[in-house]
């Protein structure tokens, strides 16, 4: 029978006079990025291979979360006659884009940490030496991966639909083209806008060490989000209505940063503040990651008393 | 080095106390009541690179508890803990590389992926090398004789199955201390067996402590040196599986074929009657007298055949167990009319 691991001699012992580890640390900038790297390389692959499993559900929920494709029929007929603060052309591009970067903003780590905690499968996350968090963030991004194509046929078909939003109308004809500089600007905060949503919902769901049912307290951030994000109108709506003290106050909560923003930056005629969009979504992704690692830190004693 | 070094350990629980039926749901609503439970009571506990140590006690008793402590799941309410010299509850890398823990009815397989996903992910967790994952996943599995099922998902493999997957999964690393919390518990038993002789092969290679607790007493007496008895949070017994049966079990077990027919008041001066069928005869002997006794019961009865036993280690357990329940019971009851009754002397786990 073979021995367990090629790399112990029982003759040399270690200086605590253990078994050498069947495992080391990183040592060293390098190797630690490397080691991270690897980590996020292969837990995104192995999630996308399990969100793959999941592929019907996740078209479902594609679909189901296609509120700005409706709101875009609500709203052309306003932009239509220029009763809404965007041009028709823009405000078809608006909503399409706001699709696009809600589909790349889900969170459900509220569901699944509660999941974790009430089943007590948080457990062997809590015995490897690598941050819950990690699982639960990359498990998101696997899940984007998976839905990926469906959010590519939903747009081409909201394009059927919308001609005008890819080719330009007469008015403004050109191809829709944010150009490069700003498309890439537009991923960059897509993804802010996505650790932002994660992050709130995380902090949020440390309570289920506390509430059994932490999911129950959802709305209080989703119903906020979904007026104020932008999803429902794009935030300068308010400011053309009740004048810039409502832009400014909304402005001021992290919920026009998860998609109106973001959105902005793809369609080509809207002025967006690049520079405190940034700044913003790096603000609030701190203020939640401080929130969650306190939380973090007093719920896990409660953890072990329900449980583990 | 020690390996665990817990001293003077005591867990104890807020729990809520519920009435039943609806006054007891509305007294609870506005006035909510809590009990302390104690769960471990001034535990003490050593263990030596290399050990097996084995668990026992009814549900309840703390056995999982002190595992959860041992492992950085829960902190003691009180005592100190040191576990290859970590404070386990702090969780630092260096601790958490060398140890593992088994729970029987927790997994941390991916459900409807196969296993051999949840061992890449624990291979870039743990940063071992793939070549070097791939090739402990070889053994292990040879070991455990499922290399044929690492590529199916886990949701479709037998419970058996999962459990040496789990195993693999939990062993990728090498731990130095292996807490086991019921590996066997709802296995068959060519399962349990396998999972046994792999566990006693892990120990004796690689030098590992392990710490289980099962309710199977044949985990405990094929892979323990020693067991630890704990009942309602206290340590009964920490010593040899052998010493065990000598403390607790004074009489031995002989059984006798006879060449014909005794009656029964002639087995009296050698032991009480265990059973008595025809020409097959069971007798209880103190183990003190055995050797004066034997011979002259051999001289005295027409004996055919004899052998001696030591009773069942289930049976001793069961005994030290209802004597500790008895005692227990005894002196709440000298207190208080309205004590539970003692536990069945065959409650153990």
């Amino acid at each position: 029978m073979d021995g367990f691991s090629e790399n112990i001699d029982p003759s040399r012992p270690t200086p605590d006079g253990l078994p050498e580890p069947g495992s080391s640390p990183p040592v060293g900038p390098a190797a630690w990025l490397r080691d991270r790297l690897r980590r996020t390389r292969v837990m995104t692959g192995v999630f996308y291979a399990l969100m793959v499993e999941y592929r019907i559900e996740i078209l479902l929920w594609a679909v189901a979360t296609a509120l700005p494709l409706i709101m875009l029929g609500l709203w052309s007929e306003a932009a239509a006659s220029g009763k809404f603060v965007l041009g028709p052309l823009d405000t078809m591009r608006y909503f399409i884009a706001v699709f696009v970067v809600r589909q790349f903003t889900v969170a459900w780590v509220l569901y699944d940490f509660e999941y974790h905690v009430v089943s007590g499968k948080l457990t062997p996350f809590l015995l490897a030496p690598c941050d819950p968090t990690w699982r639960f963030f990359l498990i998101h991004i696997g899940e984007q991966g998976c839905r990926l194509p469906f959010v590519a046929a939903l747009v081409g078909f909201a394009m059927l639909i919308y001609p005008e939003a890819l080719r330009g109308t007469e008015a403004r004809p050109g191809v829709w083209a944010p150009g490069w500089g700003r498309f890439a600007l537009a991923v960059l905060a897509v993804f802010l806008a996505f650790a932002m949503r994660f992050f709130m919902q995380y902090a949020l769901a440390m309570l289920a060490f506390w509430v059994e049912r932490v999911s129950a307290l959802e709305p209080v951030s989703f119903v906020p989000y979904v007026f104020l994000s932008g999803m429902v109108f794009p935030v300068t709506q308010l400011q053309a209505q009740y004048g810039d003290w409502a832009y400014e106050l909304v402005l001021l909560t992290p919920f026009p940063w998860m998609a109106w923003f973001p959105a902005s930056l793809l369609v080509p005629g809207v002025e967006v503040p690049i520079v405190r969009g940034f700044a913003t979504q790096l603000v609030w992704i701190g203020v939640f990651l401080v929130l969650q690692r306190f939380l973090w830190h007093r719920g896990l004693r409660k953890y072990s008393a329900m449980g583990a | 080095m020690r390996v665990v070094d817990a001293q003077h350990i005591v867990k104890t629980y807020r729990v809520a106390d519920k009435a039943p039926g609806f006054g007891g749901t509305m007294r609870h609503l506005f006035r909510r009541k809590h009990r302390d439970v104690e769960a471990v009571r001034g535990v003490s506990i050593a263990i030596e690179p290399g050990e097996v140590v084995g668990f026992l006690g009814s549900n309840g008793a703390g056995k999982t508890t002190m595992l959860k402590m041992l492992a950085g799941l829960m902190q003691p309410t009180d005592g100190v803990v040191r576990v290859l010299g970590h404070d386990p509850f702090r969780r630092e890398a260096a601790f958490l590389r060398r140890i593992a823990l088994v729970m029987g009815n927790k997994q941390q397989l991916i459900w409807d992926l196969p296993p051999a996903e949840t061992f890449r992910i624990n291979a870039a967790v743990y940063n071992i090398p793939d070549d070097v994952a791939q090739a402990r996943v070889d053994r292990l599995a040879a070991l455990l004789e499922i290399e044929d099922e690492l590529h199916r998902p886990v949701r479709k493999l037998s419970l058996g199955q999962r459990m040496k997957s789990e195993l693999i999964a939990a062993l990728l690393h090498e731990p130095t201390v292996l807490f086991l919390d019921e590996p066997t518990l709802g296995l068959d038993v060519n399962a349990q067996a396998a999972v046994r002789s792999f566990l006693r092969t892990y120990n004796a290679e690689r030098g590992a402590a392990i710490l289980l607790t099962s309710h199977y007493m044949a985990d405990i007496t094929a892979l323990c040196d020693r067991v630890v008895l704990i009942d309602k949070g206290s340590i009964l017994h920490d010593g040899a599986l052998a010493t065990l049966v000598d403390r607790f079990a004074p009489l031995r077990e002989v059984a006798l074929k006879l060449t014909e027919p005794v009656a029964p008041e002639r087995f009296a001066a050698f032991g009480e009657v265990e059973s008595c069928d025809g020409l097959a005869v069971k007798l209880l002997v103190p183990r003190e007298g055995l050797a004066e006794r034997l011979p002259r019961l051999l001289a005295e009865l027409p004996v055919l055949d004899l052998t001696v036993h030591d009773p069942p280690v289930e049976e001793v357990v069961g005994r030290v167990f209802a004597e500790a329940s008895q005692s227990t019971a005894g002196a709440a009851s000298a207190v208080d009319p309205d004590a539970p009754e003692p536990l069945e002397a065959g409650a153990v786990s």
